[in-house]
């Protein structure tokens, strides 16, 4: 019996050990993927690399200008696109959880969320590309904007579940009819973590290469015609990285290092927030 | 200042195939205070809220029969109207968290797009607050956020607030019973003083509550109206046994 | 009482004004439900020339090759398929103890909260990166191995794409299997400490069974992500049409073929069965995902 127990706590702890050694060899790797970006790309980042644009093949210099425009234009965009139709139903949502309507459409947010992004540029690309016959920096914000709807709707319908349904009630009761209810009562009680959503669906898409590959397509130009191609960080760090020339694997480092920090800094935002938000009720 | 009678006229309330009220006839008199008592369960919030209307928004809630407010039913007129002559305070205090005192006073003006001056809104504030008993103590923070202040603090701040509508009667779903004692003696003593100009109907489950500050008390069990005298006669000398057991403790 | 203007068109007014906002709100649901079915539709209509052309020859035939106009996926769906499935299979462990690492033995303290915090952004780091980052570390690396077995040295291929697919998997599944752990209620696992277990038996017996469904759902969901995964994987699988064979063959996914050739397709036919592929993916990645969604509903219940 002793012994039994011997071994079973010396399995214990060998386990615990196991994990442990997992975890350590699951961590550093990671943490080294955003060292090694890092690392490579911040040598490259100088105000020169910012404002500049893309040099042709073989000559040194140049900078990426034109693809941080080219994300800032599409990203602000698709926002526009997506917020509106996006809190809109998220309202629905949480107003209606019983209706037929609500079960499917509900179900319908989940299967966007999971449609590849390739899939979503094949499609955007059938519906505003080919019928116009040239690609275009507004379908890629379409594209994005498909991609930033289930986190905004999702955020805004959980947020306006949260709000103590007193205060609804307190409006009602003062006379205030339901849509102004909603409306000037709800939703602004509710707007820190409808932002919230709003980040955090910018954050997932300002990376996404893929839908942009047949709609935005890039351009090595600058420019801000929204009709026309349209450079932006994702597209240049993929086109140059699988590129044979050094020079343009050290602009894909810079690139990727301010996207990173892009991404990374609207994450910790939405971290932060959502802890500042939830002390509120 | 018009009548303010209100009348039930056989009226009955539903939750779903639940009877909650049943075959209700009460007139409530003007510039009273009318408590509405009875155990857990008896239908007094439903029956509160059948008159500001509010029961209807719950799903599968249901009504029938009259309720008149000026000889008009109020189950024919537009419901939103309505809830503006009714003013309604909450079990738990419910002050709109992202607006200040200021603007909650008058936060049924705004919200509902009436437009006021300056000098008016402040002299609505001002009013408002003086009548619920809470001006001195928030006449230097009116700018800061209603959720600062104590619980009772913000019960008359809810009372300000549907004061401000200068409503024709006034609804209290258990205003007290998340408050300190000391609290709810200065809303008690408050009521007593508004009662002047306001018709008033509280729903207590405090019995003391409902002998010190009525005027006349109803009795509901099980969804019916038992009892409804003068507080006085309710409480020494009731007309129904049951009235008695619920007054001498032996249930609720 | 404030304003009281001509109260008939005061109602009517409102009672337009509600109206038009309650419907305006079921619009917008009803939108999201019309553009999920156009979308699907359109992937449906476009497919038709292929499925016609080449109805099921599109799935089991094993050449494409868009020259002699055959267009066979099998190569496509082999690739996905082992990609996918290698990864998840290389993940798991790695996953599931940091998982338990900072569900259980770990749940409190600034050192794990910081371990979790990175996990979750490194989880948003866009999968461009992921694949530049796998081309100038993994690519030499799987190279010297390849060198050292006698292997054709591609560097890229199955074996990269999947390494490179199972790092991206691991803080998501990592973050929901955290989840999950924390989840088991304390007095299950007190009665079984209470009965003598040691934390190895708890861990076996007691959490690993309560959080089997929310596992299994974790998996599918990794899955679906692996499946749809594009760019970093068509940065390192190699690209090229026949059936991969081996962990260093190189191939393509059903993803990284549309990603490379999409914009280049011409024909009517080759236009259509890259669709089609994208039709495929999105049908395999839905239902996968449906079900994943609905094991952690019932699981949260």
């Amino acid at each position: 019996m002793k012994e039994k127990i011997k071994f079973r706590e010396s399995r214990s702890g060998a386990f615990r050990a196991l994990v442990i050694l997992l975890t350590v060899v699951t961590v550093v790797p990671l943490v080294a993927v955003l060292y090694y970006i890092f690392r490579k790309g911040i040598s490259v980042i100088d105000w020169h690399f910012l404002v500049s644009l893309p040099k042709p093949v073989g000559e040194a210099g140049g900078g990426i200008f034109n693809a941080l425009i080219g994300s800032i234009l599409i990203i602000i965009m698709a926002a526009v696109i997506a917020v509106p139709l996006g809190v809109t139903s998220g309202i629905y949502f949480s107003e209606n959880s019983k209706t037929r309507i609500y079960n499917i459409a509900h179900l319908f947010v989940d299967v966007l969320q999971g449609i590849p992004s390739i899939v979503m540029g094949i499609l955007v690309y059938l519906w505003f590309v080919k019928p116009f016959g040239h690609f275009s920096a507004v379908s890629g914000s379409i594209a994005l904007a498909f991609m930033m709807l289930p986190s905004i709707i999702k955020s805004t319908e959980e947020t306006l579940k949260l709000v103590p349904p007193t205060l609804k009630e307190a409006s009602l009761a003062l006379g205030v009819p339901y849509y102004k209810t909603i409306l000037w009562v709800i939703v602004p009680a509710g707007l820190s973590g409808i932002l919230n959503g709003i980040i955090l669906g910018v954050a997932r898409v300002a990376g996404e290469t893929a839908p942009l590959l047949f709609t935005a397509f890039g351009n090595p130009f600058l420019s801000a015609n929204i009709f026309k191609p349209i450079a932006s960080l994702p597209l240049i760090i993929f086109n140059y990285a699988i590129s044979p020339y050094d020079e343009w694997h050290r602009l894909a480092w810079g690139a990727s290092f301010i996207l990173v920090v892009i991404v990374l800094t609207l994450n910790i935002l939405t971290k932060l927030a959502e802890r500042k938000w939830k002390v509120q009720f | 200042m018009e009548s303010s009678i209100l009348r039930t006229e056989d009226f009955n309330a539903w939750f779903g195939s639940s009877h909650v009220l049943k075959n209700i006839n009460i007139e409530i008199e003007n510039n009273q205070i009318t408590a509405v008592m009875g155990p857990s369960g008896c239908g007094k919030s439903t029956f509160i809220r059948c008159i500001n209307r509010l029961h209807e928004l719950t799903e599968n809630a249901t009504t029938s029969g009259k309720i008149f407010l000026d000889d008009k039913n109020i189950y024919e007129s537009n419901p939103t109207l309505i809830r503006r002559k009714m003013g309604m305070v909450f079990q738990h205090p419910n002050p709109f968290n992202t607006m200040s005192i200021y603007q909650n006073v008058i936060s049924g003006y705004t919200l509902n797009g009436y437009k006021l001056s300056k000098s008016e809104k402040d002299g609505l504030v001002e009013e408002s607050l003086k009548q619920a008993a809470l001006w001195d103590e928030v006449k230097d923070t009116l700018h800061k956020k209603g959720t600062f202040l104590s619980g009772g603090q913000q019960q008359r701040l809810c009372i300000a607030r549907s004061l401000a509508m200068k409503p024709e009667i006034l609804l209290l779903d258990e205003p007290t019973s998340a408050l300190d004692p000391i609290s709810t003696t200065k809303i008690e003593d408050l009521l007593l003083d508004l009662k002047k100009n306001y018709t008033i109907i509280i729903v207590t489950h405090n019995m003391q509550q409902a002998a010190r500050v009525s005027d006349k008390t109803a009795f509901f069990y099980l969804g019916e109206l038992i009892e409804y005298d003068v507080t006085k006669k309710i409480f020494i000398n009731p007309s129904d046994t049951r009235t008695q057991n619920y007054i001498t403790g032996r249930f609720g | 009482m404030p304003g009281q203007t001509n109260q008939k068109s005061a109602v009517k007014g409102l009672i337009i004004r509600e109206t038009l906002f309650r419907r305006t709100l079921s619009l917008s649901a009803l939108l999201i439900i019309v553009l999920l079915l156009c979308m699907f539709l359109t992937l449906l209509v476009s497919s038709l020339p292929s499925i016609k052309a080449l109805g099921l020859k599109f799935i089991y035939g094993q050449t494409w090759d868009p020259v002699a106009n055959e267009f066979g996926a099998l190569p496509f769906l082999v690739g996905t398929l082992l990609t996918s499935a290698l990864a998840i299979l290389i993940s798991t462990p790695f996953s599931l103890s940091l998982g338990l690492f900072l569900g259980e033995y770990y749940p409190r303290g600034w050192f794990s909260g910081l371990i979790k915090n990175a996990v979750e952004l490194i989880a948003g780091i866009p999968s461009v990166i992921f694949g530049f980052w796998g081309i100038f570390t993994i690519v030499p690396l799987v190279r010297h191995l390849e060198i050292k077995i006698g292997v054709a040295p591609y560097g890229v291929g199955i074996l990269t794409a999947s390494l490179i697919l199972s790092i991206m998997i691991i803080p998501f599944s990592a973050s929901l299997i955290r989840l999950v752990v924390t989840m088991v209620p304390r007095e299950l696992k007190e009665a079984a400490y209470a009965l003598g277990a040691t934390r190895f038996e708890v861990i076996r017996y007691v959490i690993i069974p309560y959080i089997r469904s929310g596992l299994s759902a974790g998996i599918l969901l990794a899955l679906g992500r692996a499946l749809g995964e594009t760019m970093a994987v068509t940065m390192l699988i190699g690209n090229t049409h026949a059936i991969p064979k081996g962990l260093f063959d190189t191939g393509n996914t059903m993803a990284s073929v549309i990603a490379n050739e999409f914009t280049e397709a011409t024909g009517h036919v080759y236009f259509s069965a890259l669709i089609e592929t994208g039709l495929l993916l999105f049908v395999v990645t839905t239902v996968i995902n449906i079900i994943g969604v609905r094991i952690i509903k019932r699981f949260e219940m």
